[in-house]
């Protein structure tokens, strides 16, 4: 078996599309986590093939099917948080003997297949579906709802992981070279760590909208605070520290205006789901949490960095994507659970939303109001990558949990959980769900 | 500041021959006649392919936006942190844009929208780069 990439065919980048064809007729049921650590200490057990597995495992469990019921797998094939194994760097043949293998030697340490999951998740005896959702979750979780939608698979899981080495980030590879080959350095030579062009988007909406860094501390507070009430996220179970706002503005800069705290840490982490058809809700051990739409975002900005105008009209049009195949409007959204990682553009999402009503530039001026998850108005319940670290995955997980009502502390308690949208990641070029506790 | 070298490739050989002659050109679409930066093989407008000249720029431009460099990820210029890093927008056509250290400005005093001019500076190995320096009054 080959696992194709999924077709761009899968995915709803388009206005117009009208209502989604499988719109309630797609559920998530179970949900897994392997467990998160920092870095990678170099262990069998612990690297991001054994942690997926584990998240595998948890998820089938949760869901209450049996192991050969399942037969699609959606895998995000690349696992990299801006670690890579460096070229030359003995290979850990330690932990590769430790599994089955295929012929690319870092495949469960460096990277992902479908086939390495397979060959080492012997129960999966009836897996007839594999399909690549490259990205993250978010992709995947298109391409899954879209795949079982589409009658491909029946009972399927969709998995993303992510691994995470020794040393700092991005400070390998070509950026330690003293040279660049051309086409490159046309753009790379000045330097600009990777949440510089969300930094700049900051930086312009600010001095459009009179608005500044400082507004952004109720959301960080607010997001670590949900983070903390997330035991399967990475400050929850290694770094229980609440993020108070004079810790945040004393933080130091990465790329002014973005923060150490704006840049979310890099972790290993591993995040399943149970995706299945709604008509097999009685089987399931979790109450169904329907999928109304999916859609995409694949625009590009025109040069080297999204304008603030590119960011607003495309958050717009993503939002009208989202709201017109779900068939709702932003009043129907019980909370909402955008991309955060870098937090400084998580108001761009809510601001194309209209989530609550509010325009653009008006979003820090909503942080100063009730965002918590007791009040009317919740923002990022899950706490986002702010509050359990990189992984693209809490948001998914939070909206799923909070319908089923067993998001535990986290759980909202201003609003019925009714209807969420989660998605992500960055203002272009993103994936998006919207989730229901009903199928109507 | 001390960029990293330059080693061009086929593809952005014309770019980098006229920044060794102190000029500025942008790859241009001769379908749709439209300029794209960062250059790239198919025109992300009209999707031609092999169909591009090097276009001669005025060499001046606006500063739009900036942002300051505390924690770089290349080694070269992280003992020149913390510096300016500006998006620049050409006045030949203000959706392109380029990167400037923005030389001689002091560090998060950017003027933006503050008319440029481009300038040319060797990068560690000597290859002539495009930077921009503020024009005075």
């Amino acid at each position: 078996m080959t696992t194709p990439t999924a077709p761009d065919a899968m995915y709803r980048n388009d206005e117009g599309l009208g209502i989604w064809e499988h719109r309630g007729k797609v559920a998530a049921f179970g949900i897994g986590h392997g467990p998160t650590s920092r870095r990678w200490d170099g262990r069998p057990e612990t690297c991001v093939g054994a942690i997926t597995i584990q998240a595998l495992r948890k998820a089938i469990a949760d869901a209450g099917v049996a192991p050969e019921q399942i037969d699609g797998l959606v895998v995000v094939p690349v696992t990299t948080t801006g670690a890579f194994w460096e070229e030359g760097k003995p290979l850990p043949m330690d932990v590769i003997e430790s599994f089955n293998q295929t012929d690319d030697p870092l495949d469960g340490v460096a990277k992902l297949s479908a086939e390495w999951l397979l060959a080492n998740m012997p129960e999966l005896t009836n897996v007839q579906f594999t399909m690549y959702g490259p990205g993250c979750m978010s992709n995947a979780l298109n391409v899954a709802a879209q795949a079982v939608g589409d009658g491909l698979t029946h009972t399927c899981l969709v998995v993303k992981s992510w691994h995470n080495f020794e040393g700092r980030y991005y400070q390998s590879g070509a950026n330690v070279e003293d040279a660049l080959p051309g086409t490159a350095a046309i753009t790379r030579l000045w330097g600009g760590p990777a949440s510089y062009g969300t930094a700049l988007q900051f930086a312009e909406y600010c001095r459009k909208y009179g608005k500044t860094h400082e507004m952004m501390a109720p959301f960080m507070e607010n997001s670590r605070r949900n983070g903390l009430m997330f035991p399967e996220g990475y400050w929850a179970q290694h770094r229980p520290e609440e993020l108070g706002r004079e810790d945040y503005l004393a933080a130091r800069w990465i790329a002014k205006p973005a923060n150490l705290f704006d840049n979310d840490i890099p972790i290993m982490m591993s995040g399943a789901y149970l995706f299945s058809t709604a008509e097999r809700a009685a089987d399931m051990k979790q109450k169904p949490v329907y999928i109304l739409n999916h859609a995409s975002s694949n625009a590009r900005p025109r040069s080297l960095t999204p304008t603030l105008d590119e960011v607003e009209a495309e958050t717009a049009r993503t939002a009208r994507k989202i709201y017109e195949g779900a068939g709702i409007t932003a009043d129907d959204l019980s909370f909402e659970n955008m991309y955060d990682g870098f937090s400084l553009f998580h108001q761009f999402h809510l601001e194309g939303l209209g989530y609550r009503g509010i325009k653009f530039g008006e979003a820090l001026d909503f942080y100063q109001t009730d965002i918590s998850i007791e009040g009317p108005n919740p923002v990022s319940p899950s706490g986002g990558n702010v509050g359990s670290g990189r992984s693209r995955v809490w948001m998914h997980t939070d909206c799923i949990q909070q319908l089923q009502g067993r998001a535990g502390a986290r759980q909202v308690t201003g609003v019925e959980p009714e209807v969420a949208v989660s998605g992500g990641p960055m203002p272009l070029g993103g994936n998006f769900t919207v989730w229901s506790a009903s199928p109507d | 500041m001390s960029k990293q070298g330059v080693v061009p490739d086929d593809f952005s050989q014309p770019f980098w021959d006229a920044a060794s002659e102190e000029r500025l050109v942008i790859q241009n679409c001769l379908e749709c006649n439209r300029l794209q930066h960062p250059p790239a093989e198919t025109c992300r407008d009209c999707g031609a392919s092999d169909s591009f000249e090097w276009k001669p720029m005025s060499g001046r431009g606006t500063i739009y936006n900036y942002g300051v460099v505390h924690d770089c990820p290349v080694r070269l210029l992280q003992e020149d942190q913390p510096f300016n890093l500006a998006v620049i927008m050409l006045d030949d056509d203000p959706g392109i844009q380029m990167f400037s250290h923005l030389p001689g400005v002091p560090v998060d005093d950017v003027p933006v929208g503050a008319a440029v001019e481009v300038i040319f500076e060797p990068t560690a190995n000597g290859q002539l780069v495009p930077e921009w320096r503020v024009i005075d009054d």
